[in-house]
C-alpha cells in the first residue's frame, strides 16, 4: 500500500510545448509543465504562495543557471520545477508531485 | 566676534558666493547677510524659459530659506540697498534700514536695455528678466496675438521661443543685419536665421524702430527708420543687458566709461574691502554676461577674504544652446579678429549645417569657431581651444562629416587632467575620472558626487564621453546583455531575427543562445518577432513565449482572473456598442470602469468566461484592445473641428485612422498617441509616445513623450504636415523604434539613451540618413498587413480554446475567488473580509 496510484489528468498533447495547464487532483490544483528541450513534464502546486493566488500553471517556464523554473505571473518570482524553492524568496516552498507519460496521457501521484 | 559680510544681490552669482563661503572650513568665522530687491532668494535665471514649459518658481529655485536658516543666513528681501557709508561701513536699503559690514559684496547684476524709443512704455511692453517678468509676459500673452520681440541676440531669440509656445504670431526686430551678432558669423547667422524662420517666426534684420503708436489691427503699430511698420499686441524689449551699477556709482565707485563696476584679479573695486562679482562686475574692460565667469569671480572673492590665493584672469565666453530647437554654439574668437588668422568653412544647405573654424596664422592653434545645425564637436573644440592643445594635421577633419558617421577622431582621451570640463561648476576631467575610480558608473553618479553637468547642462556629451572613457580604461564592462541566455542586447536580438529571418524562438536559441530561455528573454523575442512577421501570437510556436497577458489575450488580477478592453479607436463608440458592454458586464458581474486611456475595462471574468464574452463583443463589432500587449494601446482624441468651435483639422478621424493602422503592431514597450484639434491640446499629445497636433497649416507631429512613472513632454518632430507626410513619419519613427528599441524602454528613454539624440532621429526619418526610409516603411507595411483580431482567430479555433478553462480536466472553477460589493458592483473581497467571512456575491457562470 506504500505505492501511490497514478492519476490521468489528461492527453499529452493538449500540453503544448513549453507551456503549462493547470488540473483538479483529489480537490488540489496541480500546475503541470513540458518542457520541450528537456523533453519532461513537471508538476508543482498552482497555488502562488506570494501573490495568494492559483495561477503558476500561467507563467513563464525556463532556467536560471542548471535550475529548471517557473516564473510567476503575477510578480514574476522564480520557481524550481524539481525541488518547489522559491529563488528570490528561500521562505516559500511549493509542493512538487511525481509525474509521467503513460500511454499519451498525464499521470501524477499525489 | 564673527565678520559680517554683507552681499547686495541675491541673485545666481551673489548666492554662489554665499553657498562657497558656508561650505568653506572656516564658515564659522563668518556671518552673512544678503538683500534682494526681488520678492525671492536666488533662482536660475538661465533655465528661465523652462517657466514657460511649466516649471513653477520652486523648480526654478537655487536655494530655500531653510538652507539659509540652517547656515545662519540672514536674509532680507524685497528691500534695495540704496547706499554706502563708507566712514561707518554700512549699508542703508531703501526701507531705512542699516547693516554694518566688514567685508561688503556686490552681485547686483544687469538690467534689461530699453532703447529710448518714444511710445516704448505701454501696457503691453515688457522685458525678461526675472519671474515677474515672465509672469507679464505670460499675461500680456493671453490677451495677444502677435508679439514681437526687439533684439535678435541670444537672449532675444529665446524670448522669441517663449512667445512662439504661447501660441503667439512671433516676430524679431533686429538693429543688425544678421542675428546673434556678438556669437556668430555672417554665414551663421544667415542659416540660423533661415532655421528660425522655417519654424514660422519671422525675422526683420536691419530695422530701426522709430516709435511706437497705437495700432489699427493689432494694439501697437511700430514705425522703422526707413518707412516700414510693424503691428503687433505687444512688444519685448531684449535689447542687451547693463550692468546694474547704480548704487556703485551713486556712491563714487570707480566704473568704466560704459558702466560696469571695476575689479582686480581679486574682485576688489576701488573702495576699501568691497568687491563686486558677477554681471555688475567688469574686469579689463570686459562685462561677463554668462553665469559661469561670475561663478569664478564668487570663488575669487570667497578665496581672498579667507585668506586664499585664487585669481580671477578672464574667463572663456565660449556658448552651446539650443534656441528654438536649432542648435548654435560659438567658441573663442568666433569672428577671427585675431591678427593674420585663418578659417576653415563647411556648408551645407542640403542638410542646413553651417561650421567654421578659426586657426592661428601658423595653423597650428585652434582660435575660434562658430557651429550651428550640428554642435556635436562643441566640446572637443572648446577644450582645443581652452587648453591651447595642437591642431590635429588635417584641421579640416574637425568639421568636415565624417563618412561613416562615428563622429570625430579627436577624443577626449587627448585631454590633460586640469581640462576644466563643466565650467557653471569648475569640474575637471581630473574630477570626473576620480569620481569613476571611486566606482560612479553612471551619469547619475558623476552629477551627485562631481555636479558636472547639473547647471546649464552643456557639457553632459563631454562629460559622460569622459566617463565612458575612464570606465573603458578601468576595464569595466558594461553589459548590455538581454539575460544569461543571450550574449546579446534586445537591439541585436532584432537585427539578428529580421536579418537572418528568423521566425521562432528555438531557431533563435539554437543558433545565439544557450540554456532553456526564461521569463526575460522569452517575451522579449516573441515581441521581436511579432515586430517583424506579425504572426498569430497565440500559435504553437509562439504561446510558450507570451508573458502574463499576452498568454490569455487579457490583463492578469490580482486573483488571477481577466479584464476584458475592447478596442475604442480614438474613444468614438456608439450607444448600439455601449449597450453591448453594459450587457455583457451585467450578464457576467463584471466590474465596470472608464479607463484613462478613453475606453471601457470589464473586471474580473474568469478564465473560462473569456471565450464566451468575446464571442459576443467580437460579434457586435468589437476588436481587442490589446490593452495586454507591448503594442500600440490607445490614439486619445479631442472632439476636433467637427463640433468644437476652436478646431482646425478633424482630430477625431485621424485618431481613428491612427489607431486603425497601428492596431496590433508589437514593440519594445507600449505606444499610446493623443490627437488633438488645435493648440489647446485637450487629448494631451504631448504626453503620449506620439502626439499629433492640429494647426492652420496641418499636423505638428510631436515624439517620445510619455506619463507614467518619469513622466516627459514629447519633442515637436516635424511641422505642418499633411495626411500622407504624417503617416510616412510616424511608419518610420516607429519602426526605428522597434528595430533599436531596449527590452521594455518606452519610446521617451530610448529617445533620450540614442546616440545624437532628436536631431539624429530627424535626419534618419526626414532626411533618411541612414537610407532605410524605405526599408522602415515597408516593414511597417508587411507589419499592417498581418493584423488579424487576435480574439475573433481564438474563439474560431476550438483547438484554442481548450486552455482557457481554470483546469484542464474539470469544470469547477477557482475555489479561491471571492468578491464582495462596493457601490453597487463586485470587487475581490481583502483577505480581512475573507477571514471574517462577510457576505460574498454569488459569481456568475
Ligand atoms: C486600466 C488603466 C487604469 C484605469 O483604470 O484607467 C490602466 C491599468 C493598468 N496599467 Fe496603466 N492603465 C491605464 C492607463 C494608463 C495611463 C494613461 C493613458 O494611457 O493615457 C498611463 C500613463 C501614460 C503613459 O503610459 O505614458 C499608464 C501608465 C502605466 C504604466 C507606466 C508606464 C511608464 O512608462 O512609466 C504601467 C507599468 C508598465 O507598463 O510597465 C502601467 C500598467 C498598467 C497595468 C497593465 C498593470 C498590470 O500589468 O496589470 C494595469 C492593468 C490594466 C488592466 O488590468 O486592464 N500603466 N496607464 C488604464 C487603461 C487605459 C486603456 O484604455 O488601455
Ligand atoms: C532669459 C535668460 C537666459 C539666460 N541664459 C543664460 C545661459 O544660457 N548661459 C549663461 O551663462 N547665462 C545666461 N543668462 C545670464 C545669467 O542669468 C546671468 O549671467 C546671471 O544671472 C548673472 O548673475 P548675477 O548674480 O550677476 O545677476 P542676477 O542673477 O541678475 O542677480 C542680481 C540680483 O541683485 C538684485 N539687486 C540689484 N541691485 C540691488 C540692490 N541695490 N539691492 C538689492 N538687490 C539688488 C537684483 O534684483 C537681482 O535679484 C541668461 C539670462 C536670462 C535673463
Ligand atoms: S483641442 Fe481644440 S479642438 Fe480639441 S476639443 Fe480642445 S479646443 Fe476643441
Ligand atoms: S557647463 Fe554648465 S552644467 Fe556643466
Amino acid at each position: 500500500m506504500s505505492e501511490k496510484m497514478w492519476i490521468s489528468v489528461c492527453e499529452y498533447q493538449d500540453l503544448l510545448p513549453d507551456t503549462g495547464l493547470c488540473a483538479l487532483v483529489n480537490k488540489q490544483q496541480i500546475a503541470l509543465f513540458n518542457s520541450r528541450r528537456l523533453n519532461e513534464v513537471f508538476a508543482v502546486s498552482n497555488f502562488d504562495p506570494i501573490g495568494e493566488a492559483n495561477v503558476l500553471s500561467r507563467g513563464i517556464i525556463g532556467s536560471i543557471g542548471d535550475e529548471v523554473v517557473v516564473a510567476s505571473p503575477l510578480y514574476k518570482q522564480h520557481f524550481n520545477l524539481r525541488t518547489g524553492e522559491c529563488l528570490e524568496k528561500p521562505e516559500h516552498t511549493i509542493p512538487v508531485y511525481p509525474v509521467r507519460v503513460e500511454d499519451g496521457l498525464v499521470q501524477v501521484q499525489i | 566676534m564673527k565678520q559680517r559680510i554683507v552681499v547686495v544681490g541675491n541673485g545666481m552669482v551673489g548666492h554662489k558666493f554665499i553657498d562657497n563661503l558656508v561650505s568653506h572650513a572656516d564658515a564659522e568665522k563668518y556671518h552673512v547677510i544678503t538683500f534682494s530687491e526681488e520678492p525671492r532668494l536666488a533662482y536660475d535665471r538661465v533655465q528661465l524659459s523652462k517657466y514657460f514649459s511649466g516649471s513653477t518658481a520652486e523648480d526654478l529655485a537655487l536655494t530655500t530659506s531653510g538652507y539659509y536658516d540652517e547656515k545662519n543666513v540672514e536674509f532680507i528681501l524685497k528691500d534695495k540697498v540704496v547706499d554706502i557709508d563708507f566712514e561707518n561701513k554700512e549699508v542703508i536699503t531703501a526701507s531705512g534700514r542699516r547693516e554694518a559690514y566688514d567685508k561688503l559684496i556686490l552681485a547686483t547684476g544687469s538690467f534689461p536695455f530699453v532703447p529710448p524709443i518714444a511710445g516704448n512704455n505701454g501696457e503691453h511692453c515688457l522685458v525678461y528678466r526675472t519671474i515677474e517678468d515672465l509672469e507679464a509676459i505670460t499675461y500680456s500673452a493671453a490677451r495677444s496675438k502677435v508679439g514681437v520681440v526687439v533684439g535678435g541676440g541670444l537672449l532675444g531669440l529665446e524670448a522669441a521661443a517663449a512667445l512662439k509656445a504661447s501660441g503667439l504670431e512671433t516676430h524679431v526686430v533686429e538693429f543688425a543685419p544678421r542675428l546673434m551678432a556678438v556669437q556668430l558669423d555672417e554665414g551663421g547667422g544667415k542659416l540660423l536665421r533661415r532655421k528660425i524662420e522655417a519654424l514660422g517666426v519671422k525675422i526683420h534684420t536691419q530695422k530701426a524702430t522709430t516709435e511706437i503708436v497705437a495700432g489699427t489691427e493689432a494694439r501697437y503699430r511700430m514705425n522703422f527708420a526707413d518707412g516700414s511698420h510693424l503691428e503687433t499686441d505687444m512688444i519685448l524689449f531684449s535689447a542687451g543687458i547693463r550692468p546694474q551699477d547704480e548704487l556703485a556709482r551713486k556712491c563714487g565707485i570707480v566704473m568704466g566709461e560704459r558702466g560696469g563696476i571695476t575689479i582686480d584679479n581679486n574682485c576688489l573695486t576701488s573702495a576699501k574691502d568691497v568687491y563686486a562679482i558677477g554681471e555688475c562686475a567688469l574686469w579689463q574692460n570686459r562685462i561677463y554676461g554668462l553665469v559661469a565667469p561670475g561663478y569664478q569671480m564668487a570663488k575669487v572673492a570667497v578665496s581672498h577674504i579667507t585668506g586664499g590665493a585664487e585669481q580671477f584672469t578672464g574667463a572663456d565666453m565660449s556658448t552651446k544652446l539650443k534656441l528654438l530647437g536649432v542648435d548654435v554654439a560659438s567658441i573663442g574668437d568666433a569672428h577671427g579678429n585675431t591678427p593674420g588668422s585663418l578659417s576653415y568653412t563647411y556648408s551645407n544647405d542640403v542638410e542646413e549645417v553651417y561650421k567654421r573654424i578659426i586657426v592661428s596664422a601658423d595653423n597650428t592653434k585652434l582660435l575660434g569657431a562658430v557651429l550651428v545645425g550640428e554642435v556635436e564637436a562643441y566640446g572637443t573644440l572648446q577644450q582645443m581651444c581652452v587648453n591651447g592643445m595642437d591642431l590635429p594635421d588635417d584641421p579640416n577633419c574637425l568639421i568636415l562629416p565624417s563618412v561613416d558617421g562615428a563622429g570625430m577622431a579627436m577624443g577626449v582621451v587627448a585631454l590633460p587632467d586640469t581640462a576644466q570640463i563643466c565650467s557653471c561648476f569648475d569640474v575637471t576631467k581630473g574630477a570626473i575620472c576620480c569620481a569613476v575610480q571611486n566606482g560612479a558608473g553612471t551619469m547619475g553618479d558623476i552629477k551627485a558626487i562631481t555636479k558636472a553637468s547639473t547647471g546649464c547642462g552643456g557639457c553632459a556629451v563631454l562629460t559622460k564621453q569622459v566617463m565612458d572613457a575612464e570606465l573603458i580604461k578601468l576595464g569595466v564592462e558594461v553589459s548590455n546583455h538581454i539575460c544569461e541566455h543571450f550574449p546579446h542586447s534586445r537591439h541585436e536580438l532584432a537585427d539578428i531575427v529580421r536579418i537572418k529571418k528568423i521566425k521562432t524562438f528555438d531557431e533563435l536559441l539554437d543558433g545565439h543562445g544557450h540554456g532553456l530561455g526564461c521569463d526575460i528573454c522569452k517575451p522579449a523575442t516573441a515581441s521581436i518577432l511579432a515586430a517583424f512577421w506579425n504572426e498569430y501570437v497565440l500559435d504553437e510556436k509562439h504561446i510558450g513565449l507570451q508573458d502574463t497577458n499576452d498568454i490569455f489575450l487579457g490583463n492578469m488580477q490580482k486573483d488571477g482572473t481577466y479584464s476584458i478592453v475592447p478596442r475604442v479607436a480614438g474613444g468614438e463608440i456608439t450607444p448600439e456598442k455601449l449597450i453591448v458592454l453594459g450587457q455583457v458586464a451585467k450578464e457576467y458581474k463584471l466590474y465596470t470602469k472608464i479607463t484613462g486611456g478613453q475606453r471601457i475595462d470589464l473586471f474580473g471574468a474568469q478564465l473560462h468566461q473569456l471565450p464566451a464574452i468575446w464571442k459576443v463583443l467580437v460579434d457586435a463589432g468589437f476588436e481587442t484592445g490589446h490593452a495586454y500587449g507591448k503594442s500600440l494601446r490607445t490614439v486619445k482624441s479631442c472632439v476636433g473641428s467637427t463640433w468644437c468651435r476652436y478646431g482646425v483639422l478633424d482630430s477625431v478621424s485621424m485618431a481613428i485612422t491612427l489607431e486603425n493602422r497601428y492596431k496590433g503592431v508589437r514593440a519594445p514597450h507600449k505606444i499610446k498617441f493623443g490627437v488633438s484639434g488645435c493648440t489647446r491640446e485637450c487629448a494631451e499629445a504631448q504626453s503620449k509616445d506620439f502626439g499629433v497636433i492640429a494647426t492652420e497649416n496641418g499636423w505638428n507631429l510631436f515624439v517620445c513623450g510619455n506619463g507614467g512613472m518619469r513622466p516627459r513632454h514629447a519633442d515637436l518632430f516635424a511641422t505642418g504636415l499633411d495626411d500622407a507626410t504624417l503617416i510616412k513619419y510616424i511608419d518610420r519613427v516607429m519602426m526605428f523604434y522597434i528595430r533599436t528599441g531596449d527590452r521594455l524602454q518606452r519610446t521617451s528613454v530610448w529617445l533620450e539613451n540614442l546616440e545624437g539624440g532628436l536631431a539624429y532621429l530627424k535626419k534618419v526619418v526626414i532626411e533618411d540618413k541612414l537610407s532605410i526610409a524605405e526599408e522602415l516603411e515597408a516593414q511597417m507595411q508587411y507589419n499592417i498587413d498581418q493584423y488579424q483580431c487576435e480574439w475573433k482567430t481564438t474563439i474560431e479555433n476550438p483547438e484554442r480554446l481548450k486552455r482557457f478553462k481554470h483546469f484542464i480536466n474539470s469544470d469547477e472553477r477557482d475555489d479561491n475567488l471571492a468578491y464582495v460589493a462596493e457601490r453597487g458592483q463586485v470587487r475581490p473581497a481583502f483577505k480581512s473580509e475573507r477571514e471574517s467571512r462577510i457576505e460574498l456575491v454569488e459569481l456568475a457562470d
